[in-house]
């Protein structure tokens, strides 16, 4: 099971990521983190942190929820349907920079998911996608602006993100399955 | 989830709470400024209904377009029913059609049993005679829950109709199997008989009954079920076991008064107590809309390999 990043290099990652947020985006104002459930919704809030930071200025964080919206739903007539958490978005999202956040980027259909589910939410200025694992594979022509590591997988591989607020330790491995 | 919602009875407690959270997350939806999502597109459900029905049917078809199912009401005012088509005849014509789930509300005990045994699509009791109405003990334990944070242990006194009372048996199912304490207060002529082994107090006193409790519960006088000499006249039942707000006075500070509607003001409650500061009737409407957003949402997807 070999680990890809430990605590010390994720953590690495996502404050550069904050860097180079802040580097593209000039008007801070208008940023907005969005974090796809579950597991980005904790590396939103690290990000809005890590952003305060360096430019002391409060990002506004929301998590969403894509089950809703996802393209597998009801293809299965055997299996039970996967638990909904809740969308919060406590802020209009008009006119907003939307930072959306993943832990792992694979075939790109979260993230088409989420796309549908924030238009109905409003008309952000613009949606960029942050993501700590970009492991390939996509199946949607779905690209990420920043990228904590790319981690080349076969498709029998699993990506495992740990993060310390749901799973109890950081760390992101590969399990052969 | 089984294949169908027939009654409390199908459900386990693990599965009730999933509905209740699962109608949370669907509240939001609720609160959007586009309040529909698109996850059963392509769907059809139909909403057959032989009873009238105000609350129960909308919130059903608004839960059903929020989902984004394409959905047909049947009312039977204006359908063949009128020319003596039997409910085997009438769910074997719409099933041919083949529609995913089928709502039905009907006058007779059992007809959604009948039903779920003809039909491949699912079913959703939306209240059988005087046997069960599920989804409104779901969206009465949702309500209780968000109130008072938890249903387990809480004092809960139902008073009115209990012989003729869908609502109260789809709630006894419920809250007795989240551990609340039931209490059922009613007259002599409208209780039952073998209610007490339901695991529930019953009381003939109101003001005994109420005496302590964090929800009251009140259900319809119901005068169309009601051939019998049930009520010496409704004035008397009004005095006897209306609730009016010396009587909420007795139970804990924080009550909550709640009532499935219609409502008969001046019958089983006072027009100042359902419209007070306790009451949360408006918010059981409201929320019924999640609540069947949620069962909808679970029903769709496969049953347990159990079923």
């Amino acid at each position: 099971m070999p680990v890809v990043l430990d605590a010390q290099r994720i953590s690495r990652s996502l404050a550069r990521i904050a860097h180079e947020i802040l580097e593209r985006n000039h008007q801070v104002d208008e940023l907005a983190l969005i974090g796809i459930r579950r597991r980005g919704v904790p590396l939103a809030k690290r990000l809005a942190h890590a952003i305060h930071e360096i430019h002391h200025s409060e990002i506004p964080t929301g998590a969403l929820d894509i089950t809703l919206y996802r393209d597998d739903l009801m293809r299965t007539a055997v299996a039970a349907q996967p638990v909904i958490r809740r969308t919060e978005i406590p802020f209009s999202i008009d006119d907003k920079r939307i930072l959306l956040v993943d832990d792992v980027l694979y075939t790109g259909r979260t993230i088409r998911a989420a796309l549908d589910a924030l238009i109905e939410f409003g008309r952000p200025k613009a949606i960029q996608l942050v993501v700590l694992v970009d492991r390939g594979h996509r199946e949607l022509p779905i690209k990420a602006d920043y990228v904590g590591k790319n981690v080349p997988t076969s498709l029998s591989q699993s990506v495992q993100v740990h993060l310390t607020e749901i799973d109890g330790r950081d760390e992101v491995e590969i399990l052969e399955s | 989830m089984k294949k169908d919602l027939l009654s409390i009875d199908d459900l386990t407690g693990d599965e009730i709470h999933l509905i209740l959270d699962t109608s949370e997350a669907m509240r939001e939806i609720g609160q959007r400024p586009i309040k529909k999502v698109p996850t059963l597109r392509g769907k059809t459900v139909v909403n057959l209904f032989y009873e009238p029905s105000t609350r129960t049917r909308t919130s059903f078809e608004i839960a059903e377009k929020r989902l984004s199912a394409d959905t047909l009401n049947i009312a039977v005012s204006t359908s063949s029913v009128l020319k003596g088509e039997t409910l085997a005849d009438t769910a074997m014509n719409i099933e041919a059609m083949a529609p995913d789930m089928i709502v039905l509300r009907h006058p007779s005990s059992g007809a959604c049993h009948v039903l779920a045994r003809l039909c491949r699509s699912r079913i959703i009791n939306a209240g059988d005679g005087m046997h069960e109405h599920p989804t409104q003990a779901l969206l009465d334990a949702f309500t209780i829950r968000e109130r008072k944070g938890r249903i387990e242990g809480l004092k809960v006194t139902i008073v009115g109709d209990l012989l003729h009372s869908r609502v109260l048996r789809s709630n006894i199912g419920l809250l007795t199997k989240l551990g609340a304490e039931v209490c059922a207060c009613g007259p002599r002529t409208l209780i039952p008989a073998g209610l007490e082994r339901c695991g529930v107090k019953i009381s003939t006193s109101v003001d005994e009954a109420v005496a302590g409790a964090d929800v009251i519960m009140m259900l319809r006088i119901q005068q169309e079920r009601m051939q019998g000499a049930f009520l010496p006249s409704v004035r008397e039942y009004f005095s006897t076991f209306g609730m009016t707000a010396a009587r909420v006075a007795r139970a804990k500070p924080d009550v909550i008064i709640m009532h499935p509607g219609p409502m008969n003001r001046g019958v089983e409650i006072a027009s100042d107590v359902a419209d007070g500061p306790y009451s949360v009737i408006l918010e059981q409407v409201a929320n019924g809309v999640a609540v069947r957003m949620a069962v909808l949402y679970l029903l769709a997807g496969g049953a347990d390999a159990s079923d």
